[in-house]
């Protein structure tokens, strides 16, 4: 029997199981849309593109599975991009399919013509444009391999209007073939042999995880390598939730905003084992004096990511849960002794900890919310102040359990990512932690959760300021605050305007009141807390300076 | 340093976009690319000309890697190789000068292919020492116009930069 391409695309969505999907229709889309209408595929109309690639980020990260968003060509497509570097830069798989103008007015201006292939092709892991309706069920089945093995991310495919009309056979292939494209799983023994060794040898080492970690699922695994090695560890941003933060071993985060207890614990170990983490600049600050007395061994599935940013002494290419099964293997038990002492000094000195003086403060407010959620929630953020306490004053226990955007740091990345987790996870509370600067980035995506009762509770830490930037210029640009107070509108009438609920809360002793009233409204909540107004995040490493030298706190 | 790079790649539309988009997108500088296809219709061959200390190159080729439609990277540099490159000259030549320029085009085994009232092409093919050579012959002559292929290379001997679908082959 012949099929439309619009119909291939629907039956290889099911094929590889998706479950959800994040859009918007137009013009060079509807063969599609029309397809999509009466499949059983569950489609969630968003109000801005940005909004359906953040949800399918979303959704990913929350589930591992990917995520899947459309739009249409043109201007649809452009919305997408932002969306789509942010989950390039997080390693994100995500599907991005949009319309096309038909192959004949390719390259001739036309209506709502824009080259996204072209345009995404710094920020795809690939991409494809699809002329030929038979290579439509191969390229999505590549598309779906490239985006979720090896390191993941997104891949978009451009299909032009009339490819989504043609018809043909349709056949899903069984297994993909791509010459170019084999990722190293296995981690090879020598090095894990010399690996081993290192560890043996080690008296003060530190496990530094990424958010490759929990992209491997290698919890666990990681979990028995510190135990083993009676390693304290520390994550990235990306890696929390890898490693429980309530573990007397557990270091917190690193780098720019992280706690003493890591930053001085990596700068002063002879043995950084880093895994699935790139040492971004936010973690490593200046590179010359980080980690400067370890030597390193460094465990990621891209090769391209060893040997980047520092020098290495023992690289292992492979998929992290794989080697680090393969390496435990290799590991005696260590004892305790002057190294783990002396992290449980510096953990004791040094908390963090912030003024509490009787009046509103977001650090408080984000120790609440785990108090009340027993540290149960899906907690999303958006960017700035409010996403560094979100990861400093909550304690994460589990994997995708977190979910920000680090790399890219896209503000308005939180609401449209949360109703993506909670639509992945229905039975969670899940929580969007917000400035409110971020919150009106993407603020339409409450219309979403309203209209398909997606019961997402957005905090804001209303501080009138964008926060971050206004920390900057008090610290570095002699508090001449450039543009960064802001105003919003009532955030509380806007809610209710949506059909959310709408709480405001001035007061400490009004917190946990409110945040259990969203919890049980089991609908759509918006809680504006006005909290102090020039809070920092502290403690803080200046930009490129050496990590144990940090401000405040 | 300076290196050379056989590179397999896929030969889909956009590759070599993607190719040269990551030189120019992480900075990496490249002396010269050349493209074709190989003897595999599916399959096409750049030869990239890249500088750049261990660390670039290391670099550069992972990245290269990284691409889907990179299928296999030979930095053949320090290897037995032969490499070539094609150059075409058009030199100012009134009748003249004509006889000093073929006796120059005679000693380097290069060869007129168009003959003008005023000026010769002159096509010359060789390693990147005899290309420099011959320009710098020509340039007293004036040079109207020049064009090169940049460079090919192939490793030397039974060493192949080659995929083989054929598994009998690879014994
Ligand atoms: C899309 C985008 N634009 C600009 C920035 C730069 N930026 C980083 S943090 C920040 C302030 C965020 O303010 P707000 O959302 O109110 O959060 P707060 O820091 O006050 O918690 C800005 C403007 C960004 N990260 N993303």
């Amino acid at each position: 029997m012949q099929l439309s391409g619009a119909e291939i695309i629907i039956k290889s969505l099911k094929e590889e199981g998706v479950e959800a999907i994040f859009g918007y229709p137009g013009g060079q889309i509807l063969p599609f849309y029309d397809a999509l209408y009466d499949s059983g595929l569950k489609h969630y109309l968003v109000r801005h593109e940005q909004g359906a690639a953040h949800a399918a980020d979303g959704y990913a990260r929350a589930t591992g599975k990917p995520g899947v968003c459309v739009a249409t060509s043109g201007p649809g497509a452009t919305n997408l991009v932002t969306g789509i570097a942010n989950a390039y830069m997080d390693s994100v798989p995500i599907i991005a399919l949009t319309g096309q103008v038909p192959c004949g007015m390719l390259g001739k201006d036309s209506f709502q013509e824009a080259d996204i292939t072209g345009i995404t092709l710094p920020i795809t892991k690939h991409n494809y444009l699809v002329n030929d309706v038979k290579d439509l069920a191969r390229t999505i089945k590549e598309s779906f391999h490239i985006a979720t093995t090896g390191r993941p991310g997104p891949v978009l495919i451009d299909l032009p209007k009339d490819v989504q009309v043609a018809k043909t056979k349709f056949k899903y292939p069984e297994d993909v073939s791509l010459k170019g494209y084999k990722p190293i799983l296995k981690g090879n023994k020598g090095q894990i042999g010399q690996a081993a060794k290192l560890i043996g040898n080690a008296k003060r080492p530190v496990i530094y995880c990424g958010g490759g970690v929990i992209v491997s699922g290698a919890n666990a695994e990681l979990f028995r390598l510190a135990e083993l090695t009676l390693s304290p560890v520390t994550t990235t941003l990306l890696g929390k939730g890898a490693f429980p933060e309530t573990h007397p071993m557990s270091l917190g985060m690193l780098g720019m905003h992280g706690t003493k207890a890591a930053n001085y614990a990596v700068s002063e170990c002879d043995l950084l084992i880093a895994v699935g983490a790139r040492f971004d600049d936010r973690v490593t600050g200046k590179i010359d004096e980080f980690a400067a007395k370890a030597r390193v061994i460094h465990i990621d599935v891209d090769p391209a990511e060893i040997g980047k940013n520092v020098k290495v002494d023992v690289p292992i290419v492979g998929d992290v849960k794989k080697v680090l099964a393969q390496l435990n293997e290799k590991l005696e038990q260590q004892l305790s002794g002057e190294w783990q002492d002396k992290i449980a000094q510096w953990k004791e000195k040094h908390p963090l900890s912030y003024g509490a003086n009787g009046k509103l403060k977001p650090q408080f407010i984000i120790e609440q919310i785990y108090e009340v959620t027993r540290g149960d929630a899906i907690i999303v953020t958006e960017v700035g102040q409010n996403q560094m306490w979100a990861a400093q004053y909550y304690k994460y226990t589990r994997p995708r359990t977190f979910i920000s955007s680090g790399g890219l740091g896209t503000m308005g990345y939180g609401l449209p990512a949360a109703i993506g987790a909670q639509v992945g996870c229905p039975d969670s509370v899940v929580i969007d932690i917000a400035g409110d600067g971020s919150i009106q980035m993407n603020i339409q995506e409450l219309a979403t959760a309203v209209h398909y009762n997606i019961p997402v509770i957005v905090v804001i830490l209303n501080n009138n300021f964008l926060g971050m930037v206004r920390q900057w210029q008090e610290i570095f640009y002699d508090r001449r605050y450039s543009y960064t107070e802001i105003t919003g509108p009532d955030f509380v009438k806007l809610a209710e305007a949506y059909g959310a609920v709408g709480l405001r809360v001035t007061e400490p002793n009004e917190v946990k009141p409110a945040l259990k009233k969203a919890i049980e409204a089991k609908r759509p909540v918006l809680i504006d807390f006005v909290v102090e107004r020039e809070e920092n995040v502290f403690p803080m490493v200046p930009p490129g300076g050496a990590i144990h030298k940090m401000l405040g706190g | 340093m300076r290196h050379i790079l056989a590179v397999l790649v896929e030969n889909n539309p956009g590759v070599l976009t993607r190719v040269a988009g990551l030189f120019s997108r992480r900075g990496y500088n490249i002396d010269s690319l050349t493209v074709g296809r190989t003897e595999n219709s599916n399959i096409s061959r750049m030869t990239i000309v890249v500088s750049g200390d261990d660390l670039v190159l290391e670099q550069v080729t992972k990245q290269l890697h990284k691409l889907i439609d990179v299928i296999k990277i030979n930095d053949i540099t320090s290897e037995q190789y032969v490499d070539r490159e094609l150059v075409l000259i058009k030199v100012g030549a009134d009748p003249t000068v004509r006889g000093e320029i073929m006796q120059i085009v005679d000693i380097f085994r290069a060869r007129i292919v168009d003959i003008g009232r005023k000026t010769l092409i002159i096509e010359c093919t060789g390693d990147e020492d005899k290309i420099s050579a011959v320009i710098e012959s020509l340039i007293p002559f004036g040079i109207k116009e020049l064009v090169r292929t940049g460079k090919v290379a192939m490793l030397r001997g039974q060493k192949f930069t080659s995929i083989n679908d054929n598994k009998e082959d690879d014994n």
